[in-house]
């Protein structure tokens, strides 16, 4: 998912005609300059929490400003470093409210979720206080839940017509912009109408063809980075073994086995597959970059065959002549091809899983 | 009887031409499955494993009687291609196809729904029937005629489970790899509401992975509904949270979709869970022989 940051989010909601306060963007206190009225100081991370951790602040002048955001541009927030700063009025209200659209997985259909105590996370929201309406993908929102909601936020029926336009507008954002899920936490309600104070939007990144502005969220693990760019799927994990499997199940399921035997894999990768033993070979580079004890590789030949595999290993072990020694579990498709070439490259190859991820178990305990 | 799949079934290839489409429609032949013909727009007349392509899925239909479909079309086409083939008539969809959007998906699945289809995929290894054929790409090899039926959230670890159950001499009735995206056309319960009556299987096998609450539904469905016995196993217990696992759908958000939760809710239904993937044909046997 393509997470987008509050500021990024907030420029989606004016796209859409959903009212958000005057604000603006600042990299530097430099670009403050001056300083009107008391404004609210947000700094743009992709994480939550920003206000039990000291990432926004209410200023009054031009000093506590500059200061306030000279604090925040040294300190890290879940492990982000700030990408920005958002500096904006503050908007005077009466209550706040919850709102959102998002992709409801047990039911494979759009779901809105809103509630009169907006402000805090809708984790520590009661039940009771917390309405669910299940939509339709192909039917979008009735005018009768639009009534029902409302009532059920406890609004004036002064609002209905605003309230109701930002429901559409909102199921617009949803669909157009293949979002799994547009919340906007709080949405003020003030004399003059709703101001949504916040956003959180996530964007499918399988709908990326289509929104061609985005970028790949690419995570913060130089690692993981690199992996991403060459099409590799890898998370990297806190163990020692180093670990290559085909299909991700099977990739799980192995880091389970090592666990279950007591040892820890480094990481996840999933070769996915593959006819190319040059992506194998690197692949290998990959697990041998995060400086593993020892390496198993466990490959079930199907759409990725086994000597594919081999051949991948007999190049990327030329090339990079690791410290680390390679356990390989061949089965499927061409094991046996596979396994006669590992074992004339002096490369022993079992057949079962469960061997040789003992193997590799073992080994990680001696190194 | 087999489920989904049956010696009626006539099938088109939705990408035949491409790379992937036409080495897959090879496997599906030399499995005995009924391929009728291909559809690639812009490539008709031309023959693949000698099987015609035509242009568009109307015409391939009305010549051939096809009622089903394997789409090996690009994600980006992928929702054009199904609604192609749902409008021509077909009724079973398997799409191999990777990365499909979530949104295409929830419209395909409701549009399907509306015209009496049943999509298999996105991102699946698909269906198969032994002795009759398959649907996808689930490698003839690990494939034996018997009595299993096999449902999973996985590719290569479906192989695997259903390698073992061949080489235990038991052999399956028919194995669906569902994928392991957000948004399936068949989930857990839909699948084994088609396994429930069906006279071919006598035991069934739930291999399930971190992430959503598919297998907890699951697991309530066969407490109430099925009395065959059911066997499962799950992936992805020392999988961090917060982090997506290469499927789509894997992945454990907060406290919701762990292991852990899906493993209680299996065995709280009387499914016995295995430790690792060989020890799903061991609890089988066993199952079986009481």
């Amino acid at each position: 998912m393509v997470n987008l940051l509050e500021f990024q989010g907030k420029e989606m909601f004016r796209k859409y005609n959903i009212p958000v306060p005057n604000g603006r963007l600042l990299k530097s206190e430099n670009e403050i300059k001056k300083l009107d009225d008391p404004s609210v100081l947000k700094v743009q991370v992709p994480t939550g929490h920003r206000g039990k951790s000291g990432g926004i602040s209410i200023v009054k002048t031009l000093t506590e400003a500059c200061k306030a955001l000279e604090n925040m541009q040294k300190m890290s927030f879940d492990g982000f470093s700030p990408k920005g700063f958002l500096l904006e009025d503050m908007v005077k209200h009466t209550s706040e409210i919850y709102i959102s659209i998002s992709l409801d997985r047990g039911r494979r259909s759009p779901v809105l979720i809103a509630s009169s105590r907006g402000g805090v996370d809708i984790e520590n929201v009661p039940k009771g206080k917390i309405v669910t309406f299940n939509l339709n993908q192909l039917i979008g929102i009735p005018n009768y839940v639009k009534r029902q909601l409302l009532k059920d936020l406890g609004l004036k029926e002064t609002l209905s017509g605003e309230l109701y336009s930002l429901i559409d507008r909102l199921w617009s954002l949803y669909k157009n912009e293949d979002a799994e899920l547009v919340e906007i936490n709080p949405l003020a309600v003030t004399e003059n109408g709703l101001i949504a104070l916040d956003s959180k939007i996530s964007i499918d990144d399988d709908s990326l063809f289509r929104h061609k502005e985005l970028s790949p969220d690419l995570g913060t693990d130089p690692l993981e980075i690199k992996a991403k760019k060459e099409g590799i799927a890898f998370v990297r994990l806190d163990g020692d073994i180093g670990l290559i499997a085909n299909g991700a199940g099977l990739t799980m399921a192995t880091i389970d086995q090592i666990a279950l035997l007591g040892g820890k894999a480094g990481d996840f990768l999933d070769l996915g597959g593959t006819d190319d033993p040059a992506k194998v070979a690197k692949a290998i580079e990959l697990v041998a970059e995060s400086n593993p004890k020892t390496v198993l590789i466990n490959v079930f030949g199907g759409v990725t065959k086994a000597d594919t595999v081999a051949n991948g290993i007999v190049l990327a072990v030329k090339a990079i002549k690791p410290r680390f020694k390679i356990f390989v579990r061949l089965n499927g498709f061409n094991a046996e091809k596979g396994k006669k070439l590992l074992t004339a490259n002096g490369i022993k190859a079992f057949s079962e899983m469960g061997e040789a991820v003992s193997a590799v178990v073992l080994a990680s305990k001696k190194v | 009887m087999s489920v989904l799949l049956d010696k009626n079934t006539k099938v088109i290839v939705q990408g035949i031409t491409g790379h992937q489409g036409e080495f897959h429609t090879k496997a599906m032949l030399e499995l005995g499955t009924k391929i009728v013909a291909g559809v690639t727009p812009g490539k008709g007349g031309t023959i693949i494993s000698g099987i015609k392509v035509y242009d568009d899925v109307k015409t391939a239909v009305d010549f051939t009687g096809a009622n089903a479909s394997v789409v090996f079309v690009p994600a980006p086409f992928t929702r054009d291609a199904v609604l192609e083939a749902i409008d021509a008539g077909i009724k079973l969809l398997v799409i191999i196809t990777e990365h499909v959007p979530s949104h295409d998906m929830i419209d395909l699945l409701l549009y399907a729904r509306m015209n009496g289809a049943t999509i298999i995929g996105p991102n699946c290894p698909g269906i198969a029937v032994p002795g009759i054929g398959k649907l996808g790409i689930i490698p003839n090899s690990v494939l034996k005629k018997g009595r299993i039926g096999i449902i999973s959230r996985s590719g290569t670890l479906t192989y695997e489970i259903v390698n073992s159950v061949s080489v235990a001499g038991l052999g399956e009735s028919t194995v669906i790899g569902m994928g392991g995206d957000k948004v399936p056309g068949t989930d857990f319960v839909d699948a084994l509401k088609l396994f429930k009556d069906d006279g071919d299987t006598d035991a069934i096998i739930l291999v399930g992975e971190i992430g959503g609450g598919a297998e907890e539904e699951a697991a309530t469905f066969v407490k109430w509904n099925i009395k065959k016995p059911v066997v499962g196993f799950i992936a992805g217990i020392y999988a961090p949270s917060g982090k997506r696992m290469g499927h789509a759908g894997a992945i454990i958000s907060g406290n919701t979709g762990t292991a852990e939760s899906k493993i209680n809710a299996f065995k709280s239904a009387g499914i016995e869970v295995a430790k690792n993937p060989d020890e799903v044909a061991v609890l089988l046997k066993r199952k079986i022989k009481r």
